[in-house]
């Protein structure tokens, strides 16, 4: 997408104001990452307001109305347990957006707990960790996750650490990357020389640095941990059926009843799609705009 | 490349057993209830039994080291990942039954993603900035941001509402007919093969345009040598290499997309068989997958590594 906008010949004469010309920049520079940048501004709204948007309890089961057609009262009608479809719909985006928040804050707190230790201590214990991390990613990740899901248990806490420490451990290299870079740096073997403490050159010299890296996996792992909590729910290993979960929306339960109300197939997977979608599409623009050099080192959503 | 395959090999071992601790541990930490649960599920198939029993019969009453010991020396030594807590069967005969379903999705899926993803992805950079390259690219973020099992939802659903089609659920070995198996394996192999074709096109488009600025292509041009063969003799070869490793990269999802497919379409493969042994809690099955997954990815990621390293020499080198 950068080329697109380098291509553009010469550039008009551009004002340099602090905070006035960069929305206006990044909207003309990255369309797309502006629009998944206010799709992400809109589920975050409909997350906190979801009670005053939803007109019914996402769980109240009115058994007269079971799959009733949208109307007034159902505006997306019903589920085949006569629950309001759209505030299920609206509580399903704070269930993602929710997982989605705790569980990447809490993968890059391991990544950078592993990922800066090993790189920053190195040698034997960096060699170690690696071949740890190597084990770890050869386990396919939705085994690994199914396995732990079905010992600990449906739940929001597991589902949370549970995709939190296991991309964590992953992106960990992302971080140890980074802070063996900084090792390289004048500024880092200078404050080696004059004999700063450890903690006062990891907190002045190395984390401000590796902070480029940090947001950028943060925003292209979200997208990521959404799709395997709804994946997951979906298999029946995620959170609890009564939860409203997108991707439990269209498990097994619900299947027969889609043939009767197609709308009960679209709606969850459409929310989800357009959510990664502009997800993936933010984060790009992102790590375009931070740190060039990640360009084209993720695949996949 | 002797001195690199061996450095390969031997960075290999340490992880393996990483991965074996790992697969062991995974399931050795049996909250209480699991063994309650199981105790009371076993009464039904070999009668009266109690928690203790059950202990006994995982090994549970032994040191954790003693219970990783046993179970490594019983793959290495004798060959087996022991038997079934609830059938007369051991874990690798039913492993080695499943196999053929999961491995007849997973090739067709990874040709399908190859034959789509390669070609697109290569007539997308030859044609930057078109409308081709635009409507190519847009499908496959699309496609990257679409959930597999959504698809297959709507793929059972709809086309069950409009035509009263659905997907032919009894299973043809492919020996005894090959077209009749291709077809009840098409369609979940269409969905996982289309993810795995906007990250191959997507890939090739990268790398195309990375040759395309090459030196040695700018003289090919300059020779006056025709767009196929400056496309086809000097910048496919070199632009695919990198490719190669997706393939190893793309194990762990085409993985999970197997066991989600064979969910949904009824396909008796090994992602079944983990999600039956999950539900009944049936450990040495879950480990025994586990592992041989695993295992697979390593074996697959070595082999791209080596195939790497013979189609791109610099590597060996560094």
């Amino acid at each position: 997408m950068a080329e697109r906008a380098a291509a553009t010949a010469p550039k008009p004469p551009e004002r340099r104001a602090f905070l006035g010309g960069w929305p206006r920049r990044f909207i003309k520079e990255q369309p797309l990452g502006a629009f998944g940048g206010v799709v992400l501004l809109a589920l975050v709204l409909v997350s906190i307001f979801a009670p005053y948007l939803a007109g019914h309890d996402p769980n109240q089961m009115t058994l007269a109305d079971r799959l009733q057609g949208p109307s007034g009262e159902y505006p997306l009608g019903t589920d085949q347990l006569g629950r309001d479809f759209l505030s299920r719909l609206i509580f399903g985006a704070r269930i993602s957006l929710f997982v989605g928040l705790a569980a990447t804050t809490l993968h890059v707190v391991v990544a950078v707990l592993i990922g800066g230790t090993a790189g920053f201590i190195g040698g034997k214990l960096d060699l170690l960790v690696q071949r740890l991390v190597d084990a770890w990613m050869s386990f396919p990740g939705l085994l690994l996750l199914l396995t732990i899901m079905s010992i600990a248990g449906q739940g929001l806490l597991q589902i949370i650490v549970i995709l939190g420490v296991s991309s964590g451990i992953t992106n960990s290299r992302v971080v140890r990357g980074a802070v063996i870079g900084i090792k390289e740096n004048d500024y880092f073997q200078a404050a080696q020389a004059i004999g700063e403490r450890t903690s006062g050159t990891l907190l002045r010299h190395v984390l401000p640095n590796i902070m480029a890296p940090i947001i950028v996996i943060f925003s292209i792992t979200i997208g990521g941990i959404i799709v395997a909590e709804a994946s997951l729910s979906f298999l029946g290993f995620g959170l609890p059926p009564g939860v409203p979960s997108w991707g439990g929306m269209l498990s097994r339960e619900g299947r027969q009843y889609m043939e009767m109300a197609p709308r009960l197939a679209i709606w969850p997977g459409l929310c989800l799609t357009i959510v990664v979608y502009s997800i993936n599409m933010f984060g790009d623009a992102l790590r375009d705009l931070l740190d060039p050099r990640l360009r084209g080192s993720v695949g996949a959503g | 490349m002797r001195a690199y395959v061996i450095r390969r090999i031997l960075l290999l071992i340490p992880t393996f057993l990483l991965l074996t601790i790992l697969v062991f541990l995974s399931v050795r930490f049996l909250p209480g209830d699991a063994v309650d649960a199981l105790a009371g599920k076993m009464q039904y198939v070999v009668g009266d039994i109690d928690r203790a029993a059950v202990e006994r019969m995982l090994g549970l009453d032994q040191p954790v080291y003693v219970q990783y010991g046993r179970w490594l020396g019983d793959i290495f030594l004798r060959g087996t990942l022991g038997n079934s807590l609830l059938g007369d069967w051991t874990v690798e005969e039913r492993i080695l039954g499943r196999l053929p379903a999961t491995l007849e999705l997973g090739v067709m899926a990874i040709l399908i993603g190859l034959v789509i993803g390669l070609p697109v992805g290569i007539y997308s950079a030859m044609r930057r900035n078109t409308a081709a390259d635009y409507v190519g690219r847009s499908v496959a973020i699309i496609g990257l941001a679409t959930p597999n099992f959504w698809l297959a939802t709507l793929i059972l659903t709809f086309p069950a509402i409009w035509w009263a089609w659905s997907p032919p659920l009894t299973l043809v070995p492919f020996r005894t007919d090959p077209l009749g198996s291709i077809g009840v394996f098409i369609v979940p192999s269409l969905i996982l093969g289309t993810y795995l074709a906007a990250a191959t096109m997507r890939m090739t488009r990268t790398m195309m345009l990375e040759v395309l600025r090459q030196d040695y292509v700018r003289t090919a041009w300059a020779k006056g040598l025709k767009e196929r063969v400056v496309i086809v003799r000097h910048a496919i070869k070199n632009a695919l290499i990198p490719v190669v490793t997706l393939i190893g990269l793309q194990m762990p999802i085409l993985i999970g997309g197997s066991v989600i497919m064979e969910s949904i379409f009824s396909l008796p493969g090994l992602g079944r068989l983990m999600l039956d042994a999950l539900r009944d809690r049936d450990y040495p099955v879950v480990s025994g997958i586990n592992l041989t997954f695993a295992a697979a990815v390593m074996a697959i990621n070595l082999m791209v590594d080596l195939i790497y390293a013979v189609l791109d020499p610099r590597v060996r080198y560094r």
